[in-house]
This record gives structure tokens, C-alpha cells and sequence, in this order.
């Protein structure tokens, strides 16, 4: 299938298995950081991104590509001392 | 003149830091931290719940009057916390840090090694870092040194409601401190709080002697009025202890005398 829209990503999605918050997932890819969220239903402004261990800053969740095999981790604020 | 506590480039009226975790309800909490007064509020870094939609605790903190403490509670590696405290900066936008490097799971006594490691690579970083410590002068100086906004030593181990164990160390790291110095942990009631800020302490953190309390929002005024109070001891200065009385009537013109 075709992307739709978008510059970057106007190419062949593929099936691909990411590392999700430490569980494998499946998904079609590439995909940036801001589609994950999207699909996810998660709001974007809350939650902080590690791509391979490297935070994502906000403003480049939409150039920031997920490629087979990557590690993403999503947090947020929860409870704590 | 204002009391105001100072840490790094911010002022705050309150000298109560509150957690958030652990509350019957966010609703409760949020009440909580309305009865406490407090300014500064820690939250928790960790894994979005990916399976299924939860509430955002962010819905139950005003950030207008309440300022966010990403902190890197359970981190038991100078790495693991400088990571949580990247992913913190950017989901909370500041730059403030609570520092976690625990040492010990049963304790959660912190790695004072690690702790050092990663205030340095943080302050390197732009962080303001307030590393959970040891009640050791010592280490507290050496974190300062190493960069620190604040050192907060632990009063008793977490959640454990022990109240200040050591005030004698407490005091001295008052005494020797070039930053605030925040008790962090081990607060049961008021008056443990009240203790620590008559020892000196620029403020108190605490979350489980509010959260786990029967009423949590009579035990957030409690503990408002108890760092107040203990704040307005230190400053007034207490009287030297005695061993015997000193009378506080005059002893002359007893009747029958």
C-alpha cells in the first residue's frame, strides 16, 4: 500500500516489527514519530519519546523515521515521590 | 521581608514539596495539594500504558501555580537516571530535575557514587539538579560542589514514616550548605516536618505521610501549618537547653514567706 500524503514517507509501507515500550510490535513502516503517536491515539504534547535511546525533541517527531527492528519508548508523568 | 525559599533562577512561597503518588484518587490529591499550599509537586517518568487509555495526572495538577519535579525514582544506575531525566525534560519542558540513584531496593538508600556521576553529567547538561542524598554532610558537599541547586538528604528511609533520624547531621549539613537544603523522606506527621525546619532546612519533601494518611487533605493542611511553624521556630530563634528548671514566676514575695 501507499502512504498517503507526506514527502518523506511517499514510498512502499512494509510490515515491521519495532520494540514498543519493551514489547515487539508490529506495524507498517517506515513511519515518523508523530504517525506512531497518532495511531496510537497518545497526545503528543504529554508524553516524551526515546528512539533508540535517544530522546526525540517535539520538533522533530515529524522527520524522526521508525524503521524495522528500532527500540521506541513512550513516557509520561505518572504518580511519584 | 519575605521568606521566600530560593532554588536556582526560582522563588517559591512554599516550603512543602509534595509527591503524587499513592493517593486514594487524583481528586484527593488534588486537594490535597490545594490544602498543603505547595508550589513544587514530583511526578514519576515512566511507560505509557500502550493497552489502554488512563487518566493524565497532568488533568489534576494546575502547572499555572504548580511547578512540575520530574524525578528518577527507581533508577538504580547513574545511566538509567540521566536517561529518565533527558525523557523528563522533555515532557515536562523544564529543565528541573529530582535526582534518584538508589542504591538498595530495600532501603532505597541512594548510590552515592552514582549519584555524583550523574549530578555532574547533568549540571554538564543545563539540568537543575536536586539529588535525593544520604544524610551525610560530606556527600551533600560534594554534590554541591559537583554543581547541585540543592541537596536533599532523606530524614528516614522512604515511606517509612520514621520521622528525622539523624537531626544532628541534618543540622550540620544546614551549617555547611552553599545551596538549600530540602529534607527529602521519611516524614510521618506534622511534627517531623516541623522538626526538620527547625533544624534549619529550607523546606521538606514529602508524599506518603500525605497520600497515606487516613485524610489526606486534613493531613496536607497539617503538614503546611507544620513546616510554617517550624520555619518561624528556627528563625526566632530557640532557647538554649538546660538540664534544670529555671523558674519562669518570680521566686520572691510567696505568700507565708
Amino acid at each position: 500500500m501507499r502512504a498517503p500524503g507526506g514527502l518523506w514517507y511517499d514510498r512502499i509501507l512494509t510490515a515491521m516489527t519495532i520494540k514498543l515500550n519493551g514489547d515487539p510490535r508490529e506495524l507498517q513502516g517506515p513511519l515518523s514519530v508523530s504517525a506512531l503517536l497518532e495511531q496510537l491515539e497518545i497526545d503528543a504534547r504529554r508524553v516524551a519519546v526515546e528512539l533508540n535511546t535517544a530522546v526525540v525533541k517535539k520538533a522533530a517527531y515529524q522527520s524522526s523515521v521508525i524503521r524495522d527492528g528500532d527500540e521506541v519508548e513512550i513516557v509520561n508523568f505518572v504518580g511519584g515521590g | 521581608m519575605d521568606d521566600v525559599l530560593r532554588i536556582a533562577d526560582r522563588t517559591f512561597s512554599s516550603r512543602l514539596i509534595v509527591g503524587t503518588g499513592k493517593y486514594p484518587s487524583h481528586a484527593v490529591m488534588q486537594a490535597a495539594h490545594e490544602a498543603s499550599g505547595t508550589e513544587m509537586v514530583t511526578v514519576a517518568v515512566r511507560r505509557v500504558d500502550i493497552s489502554r487509555k488512563t487518566e493524565s495526572l497532568l488533568d489534576y495538577i494546575d502547572t499555572a501555580k504548580i511547578f512540575l519535579l520530574p524525578n528518577t525514582a527507581a533508577c538504580f544506575t547513574a545511566a538509567d537516571a540521566i536517561r529518565t531525566a533527558r525523557l523528563g525534560r522533555e515532557a515536562g519542558m523544564s529543565n528541573w530535575v529530582k535526582l534518584e540513584v538508589i542504591g538498595d531496593e530495600q532501603t532505597l538508600f541512594p548510590d552515592n557514587e552514582g549519584l555524583l556521576e550523574a549530578t555532574r553529567v547533568l549540571v554538564k547538561e543545563g539540568f537543575v539538579v536536586l539529588p535525593y542524598t544520604n544524610d551525610d554532610p560530606v556527600v551533600c558537599r560534594k554534590l554541591a560542589d559537583a554543581g547541585a541547586a540543592a541537596v536533599m538528604p532523606l530524614g528516614a528511609p522512604i515511606g517509612s514514616g520514621l520521622g528525622i533520624q539523624n537531626p544532628n547531621n541534618i543540622r550540620i549539613i544546614k551549617e555547611q550548605a552553599t545551596v538549600p537544603v530540602i529534607v527529602d523522606a521519611g516524614v510521618g506527621t506534622a511534627s517531623d516536618a516541623a522538626v526538620a525546619m527547625e533544624l534549619g532546612a529550607d523546606g521538606v519533601l514529602m508524599n506518603t505521610a500525605i497520600a497515606g494518611a487516613q485524610d489526606p487533605v486534613a493531613m496536607a493542611r497539617a503538614m503546611r501549618l507544620a513546616v510554617a511553624a517550624g520555619r518561624l521556630a528556627y528563625r526566632a530563634g530557640r532557647i538554649a537547653r538546660k538540664s534544670y528548671a529555671t523558674a519562669s514566676s518570680p521566686l520572691s514575695g510567696v505568700i507565708g514567706s
